[in-house]
C-alpha cells in the first residue's frame, strides 16, 4: 500500500506543476485547458510507459489528478488491444474509465440540477 | 484666478502614493499560489489515498478500489461545487483544485448550473459538457491513437 505522505507529495507536485503552467504562460490558459492538457499528457506518458512508475510510488497522488484518468484510458486501451486486437483500440479506454465517466456525468448533472449558483 | 482645490490636491497625492505602492509591491505572488496549489492538491490526493486504503483493507481488488475511489471523489467534487464550497476553495487553491478529478467534477457542475433557464435537456444537459466534452474527447483520441500504434506494431 502506498504511504499517505507519498500520495500527498506526488499529488501536490502535479498540482504545483499545473499552477506554474497557469501563472507562467499566456493568460488565455483556462482551467479547461489545464484539464485537457493533463488528460492528454497523462495518456501520452502512459503510452510511453512513464506514468505507471509514478502510480507505483504515488498511488492516488498519481491516479486522482486528471493525468491519472488519461493513464487509465491508455492502459485500458493497450490491454484490450492485446486481447481483441483492433477492436480493443476503440473499446478498451472507455471500458476501463467507465465508472469515472458515468459518475462524472450523472453526479455532475444531478448537482447542477439540484443546486443553484451563489450570488 | 481659481485657487487650487485642497481636496483635488489630496486626491492627486493619494494617487501618487498608490502608484508607488503598485511599483514596489511584489510581483503576482507566484510562490504563494504554488504553495496553495501544492498543499490543497496534495490534501485532496491524500484523502483519496485514505479512501483507497480503506477499500483495499475491505478486500476489494486494486482496480475496483481505484474506480470506487474515483467515483467517491467525483461525487464529493460535484456535491461541494453544488453547495458553493468548492469554488471558494478554488479561489485560493488555483490548480490545486483544478487538476484533481474533483476539479473535473467541479468544471461539469459549475458550467451547467447557470443554464436551468435554457431547460434541463438542452440547457443543463448540454452545458455539463462545456469543459468535460473537450477533456474526454482529447483523452479518447490520444488513447485510441496509442492503441492503433500498438495494433500496427504488433501485426
Amino acid at each position: 500500500m502506498v504511504p499517505l505522505y507519498m500520495a500527498f507529495l506526488i499529488g501536490g507536485l502535479l498540482c504545483l506543476l499545473g499552477q506554474l503552467i497557469m501563472d507562467l504562460t499566456r493568460a488565455s490558459i483556462t482551467p479547461g485547458h489545464i484539464l485537457v492538457g493533463y488528460i492528454s499528457g497523462g495518456a501520452v506518458l502512459s503510452g510511453l510507459g512513464l506514468y505507471e512508475p509514478l502510480v507505483k510510488i504515488g498511488g492516488a497522488g498519481a491516479t486522482i489528478p486528471l493525468s491519472g484518468f488519461g493513464h487509465l484510458l491508455t492502459q485500458g486501451t493497450l490491454k484490450a488491444v492485446e486481447q481483441k486486437g483492433l477492436l480493443g483500440a476503440f473499446s478498451g479506454g472507455v471500458e476501463a474509465a467507465a465508472a469515472g465517466i458515468t459518475a462524472a456525468v450523472v453526479f455532475g448533472y444531478l448537482a447542477a440540477v439540484l443546486f443553484n449558483p451563489k450570488g | 484666478m481659481n485657487t487650487p482645490d485642497p481636496k483635488r490636491w489630496k486626491k492627486i497625492e493619494v494617487e501618487e502614493y498608490e502608484n508607488l505602492v503598485q511599483q514596489t509591491k511584489p510581483k503576482p505572488p507566484l510562490l504563494k499560489h504554488c504553495i496553495w496549489a501544492f498543499i490543497v492538491g496534495g490534501l485532496i490526493c491524500l484523502l483519496a489515498q485514505l479512501i483507497m486504503n480503506y477499500l483495499l483493507n475491505q478486500g476489494i481488488g486494486k482496480v475496483d478500489a481505484s474506480s470506487y475511489t474515483s467515483v467517491i471523489m467525483i461525487f464529493l467534487g460535484a456535491f461541494l461545487t453544488g453547495i458553493g464550497i468548492y469554488d471558494e476553495l478554488g479561489k485560493k487553491a488555483g490548480a490545486g483544485s483544478i487538476v484533481p478529478i474533483t476539479g473535473f467534477a467541479n468544471a461539469i457542475v459549475a458550467s451547467a448550473m447557470e443554464f436551468k433557464r435554457e431547460g434541463y435537456i438542452f440547457g443543463v444537459g448540454a452545458r455539463i459538457f462545456t469543459v468535460a466534452g473537450p477533456t474526454l474527447l482529447f483523452g479518447f483520441v490520444v488513447a485510441v491513437l496509442i492503441g492503433l500504434i500498438k495494433v500496427f506494431l504488433s501485426s
